[in-house]
């Protein structure tokens, strides 16, 4: 059988910039392909290539044997070829329906409309999704906004599917319920390109794994042929992964103190009911919990971004319950927000000025009301050494770094506040594995300084080798805490189901 | 083979600096039709418009008296677009700025000169600064669309300078025209070389410096950058942007009233109906067209100087009717505006079939 994609030679270069410089690989019908790389290695580069987003200086894509040539996206769908992005395309105050609508080529008036629903409804039944087709697109977690891309590709019939990190915004059961889907859609026969960092998932799914390198493609391995260790070998080279030992230290000082926190949601549920937590200092402090059980609230109050329906905040003996993202600053609390494009940076701007959008008034960065270029520059320098992040030339708007990349520009400026009490909501979502242990290393030296974590996560793994203690939420209340050294996935994952831990703990 | 539009996915300085030039010159050349067809030769009224304009010391000042509101309505209006705020009110804050320089000239009683200038520039600056300051603050307290709020005032500014003009402010030496009295030379600004021209226009430059200073070198600058270029984060990082959008809408009118500052104190020496032929709302394309930089805003200003001045003298020595001049101009602005188009999007040439 012909494959259904080749694509030969590609090149793709950006001014200072070369984004792919030779990369080759294929996709067989019902195969499910995986590209690993690094931030920046290409990924996201070659699939705007690849369904005419971009247009290669050099190379071919041929479609089932047959040369094309993809001015747009629209192009490459008329092929059968589907992308859900990185970052969703949909318009947030159009009902799911409207926005399934809005991406069909002949969008339906209003007689066949309930015909279009009917077929919607059958997709998402076959393929066991959860979705209100009338909620509006805001209302809904991100998680089921991706549904909605990927029904949009499935009601067009694509063949090839495109799905550019999708799990890094799922949590673990949904990203079980994904790979159930694309499972099926592969035994439908049709094909998949996966891209992913997390090791885990790229073992579970691929049937074959391509490497991207610094824009080549340097291996296609296929299933029994590559294991974890072998992957990240060829992904990032042996040893450049960044060592690091917690001494344990925490001391019982407390830096927070939670109390009785309740919070509504837009819905006018309860997100977080009556929750209590105590953060010790130089501790790090993981959050487990099935997403979704008001992580992100508390996150949000926390951080100020987000008022208090009932309860108390205490930083030391001063009451921070209602203050602004500012004062919460000041007061010692810095976060990772979760949406990096809508409120982590300014994408028009450059990657010194992201860096010091809180520190802006800072003395190191100021002379008087007059910027300290130089220092604003020497501090960028040091930053994207110390995160590898990978930048164009000087001045490169930030809007064209890679996923990850821009992920680590909001890390380094959230870390570089020193804060005393950080809040990590999902802070390496989207890094490549050296990146990622790049930030659990920040992470436990803050801890090491006196600085306490709260962190927030969905990979258990991720919670377990960095906590001193874990607590587990569900459904906004606080169930109990638990030892790390001296429990078990089992147990965890009992109390994020809600049951108490009795003696447990 | 076929044709496609294709978005580019970075455009060159280069791009961005031939594409303007190379869109006036496909204006001067469709222009040249529509003067084949009123019976002239296409490339004399160019010299024309050339010499008028900048050739002699009087085209050259006639210029610069035209470009100087404009750079200053322009910096104020493009302020604000830094910021994804629309200001298309300059027109009235030019007249505001005017309604204030002219208040302090006739009735402060100030004898010295330069207190006199200092005290008419700063009124001009806060009528300019708080007529936009009502947008700013109906803007970042209720979110009102500083638009729709901009644009009605320019009537209620011009009507009511109006009212002062042909009411308590007329001049009762006036033989009944709606004007002011003149000003005494205390509160003149100083004019070069027997011409029109004032020293407002080196106030212009100097203020395009320091709004490039402001912009480029202060925190305030870089507030209003990052606010500018995602509201969100700014609110994240602590920023106080209903603040900065009040502050900025009056920055933004405030230097536009200095518009009007200048047209009074170095031009007109009073205040009369119809002080601004339209500047505030030119400096709306000034600005679209300076994209982001002070120093576009000085240079588009004194290409629209050259066409304002090159199309009266268009009138005067080839007879051409104003339409002419009107289309003239349009077209100009027509093709800058679409080379734009070009600088985002390319056209290519596709052979072969373009799928499959
Ligand atoms: N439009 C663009 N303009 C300039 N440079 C770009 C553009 N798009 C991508 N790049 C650069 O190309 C390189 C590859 O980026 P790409 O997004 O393909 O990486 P990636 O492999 O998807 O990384 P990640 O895992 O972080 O998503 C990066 O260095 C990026 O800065
Ligand atoms: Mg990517």
């Amino acid at each position: 059988m012909t494959d259904i994609l080749q694509i030969e030679n590609i090149r793709k270069t950006f001014p200072g910039v070369v984004a792919l410089d030779n990369v080759s690989f294929s996709v067989a019908p019902g195969e499910i392909h995986t590209l690993l790389g690094e931030n920046g290695a290409g990924k996201s580069t070659l699939m705007n290539v690849l369904t005419g987003l971009y247009h290669p200086d050099r190379g071919e894509i041929n479609i089932s044997g047959k040369q094309v040539h993809f001015t747009s996206p629209r192009d490459s769908l008329k092929c059968g070829i589907g992308m859900v992005h990185q970052h969703f395309m949909l318009v947030p105050a159009h009902s799911v329906f409207e926005n399934i609508l809005l991406a069909l080529d002949d969008v339906p008036n209003f007689f066949n409309r309930s015909a279009y629903k009917e077929k919607i409804e059958k997709l998402i039944a076959e393929f066991d999704l959860e979705l209100d087709l009338n909620l509006p697109v805001w209302k809904l977690s991100i998680g089921a906004q991706q549904w909605i891309e990927l029904i949009k590709l499935l009601l067009r019939d694509c063949q090839l599917l495109i799905l550019d990190e999708p799990t890094a915004v799922l949590t673990p059961q949904e990203t079980e319920r994904l790979f159930a889907v694309l499972q099926r859609l592969k035994g439908q026969g049709k094909s998949i390109i996966f891209i992913s960092h997390k090791m885990r998932e790229v073992m579970e799914i691929s049937d074959r794994v391509t490497i991207l390198k610094k824009g080549c493609s340097i291996a296609t391995l296929a299933r029994g042929d590559f294991d974890e260790s072998k992957l990240a070998a060829l992904m990032i080279g042996t040893d450049k992964v960044p060592q690091w030992q917690k001494s344990l230290q925490m001391s019982d000082e407390l830096v927070l103190d939670i109390q009785n926190l309740s919070v509504q949601n837009d819905r006018g549920l309860a997100d977080l009911d009556d929750f209590s937590l105590e953060l010790k200092k130089g501790e790090i402090l993981g959050i487990a919990g099935v997403a979704g059980n008001g992580q992100k609230a508390l996150a949000e109050v926390l951080t100020g971004l987000k008022k208090t329906n009932q309860g108390k905040i205490m930083a030391g003996a001063e009451d921070i319950t209602n203050s602004n993202a500012r004062y919460s600053y000041i007061a010692g609390i810095a976060h990772i927000p979760e949406d990096r494009k809508t409120i982590g940076i300014a994408p028009d701007m450059d990657v010194a000025d992201n860096l010091i959008m809180k520190s802006f008034k800072n003395r190191l960065f100021t002379s008087g009301i007059f910027q300290n270029k130089k220092a604003i520059r020497q501090n960028a320098d040091d930053k994207i050494e110390q995160f590898a992040i990978k930048t164009g030339p000087d001045g490169t708007p930030v809007r064209y770094l890679s996923g990850g990349n821009i992920q680590k520009v909001i890390i380094a400026r959230e870390l570089s506040e020193h804060p005393t009490v950080l809040v990590a909501l999902y802070p390496t979502r989207g890094l490549d594995i050296g990146s990622a242990e790049y930030v659990h290393k920040v992470i436990a030296d803050g801890a090491d300084r006196g600085m306490s974590t709260i962190l927030i996560a969905e990979d258990l793994d991720e919670l377990l080798k960095l906590s001193d203690r874990i607590a587990v939420m569900f459904r906004g209340k606080l169930i109990g805490y638990v030892d790390p050294r001296n429990t078990t996935r089992e147990k965890i994952g009992l109390m994020m189901s809600g049951e108490t831990p009795g003696d447990m703990s | 083979m076929k044709l496609v539009i294709e978005r580019r996915e970075i455009s060159s300085p280069l791009l961005r600096f031939s594409a303007p030039v190379a869109s006036i010159f496909v204006a001067l050349f469709v222009a040249g039709f529509l003067l084949l067809a009123s019976g002239v030769k296409p490339l004399l009224p160019y010299k024309e418009i050339i010499i008028e304009s900048l050739g002699s010391m009087y085209g050259l000042s006639e210029t610069l008296v035209k470009t100087t509101p404009l750079i200053f309505a322009g910096l104020g209006v493009s302020l604000a677009f830094r910021m994804q705020i629309w200001n298309i009110g300059a027109e009235g804050q030019i007249y505001m700025g005017a309604m204030g320089a002219t208040w302090v000239a006739l009735f402060s009683g100030i004898e010295n000169h330069w207190v006199m200038l200092t005290a008419m520039f700063f009124a001009a600056f806060l009528c300019g600064g708080l007529w936009a300051g009502v947008a700013g603050l109906l803007r970042a307290k209720w979110q009102v669309n500083e638009v729709i709020v901009t644009l009605l005032m320019n009537y209620i500014a011009i009507l009511g300078v109006d009212y002062l003009i042909y009411g308590p402010w007329k001049d009762p030496q006036g033989f009944n025209f709606p004007l002011t009295a003149q000003f005494s030379d205390t509160a003149r600004l100083a004019e070069y070389f027997d011409t029109r021209m004032h020293s407002g226009f080196f106030l212009a430059l100097f203020c395009a410096l320091v709004l490039y200073l402001f912009m480029e070198r202060t925190i305030w600058g870089y507030e209003i950058k990052v606010i500018g270029s995602n509201q969100k984060a700014a609110q994240y990082a602590g920023m106080n942007t209903a603040w900065a959008i009040f502050f900025v809408l009056f920055l933004s009118g405030a230097i536009a009233g200095i518009a009007g500052f200048g047209e009074v104190a170095g031009l007109q020496h009073r205040l009369q109906h119809g002080i601004s032929p339209g500047y505030g709302y030119t400096a709306i394309i000034v600005a679209w067209l300076a994209k982001r930089s002070a120093i576009g805003v000085v240079i588009v200003s004194f290409l629209m100087g050259v066409l304002l001045v090159g199309g009266d003298s268009l009138q005067i020595m080839w007879q051409l009717p104003v339409a002419f001049v009107y289309a003239f101009q349009g077209l100009i602005l027509f093709f800058l505006l679409a080379s734009d188009f070009f600088i985002i999007y390319r056209l290519k040439l596709i052979r072969g079939n373009a799928h499959a």
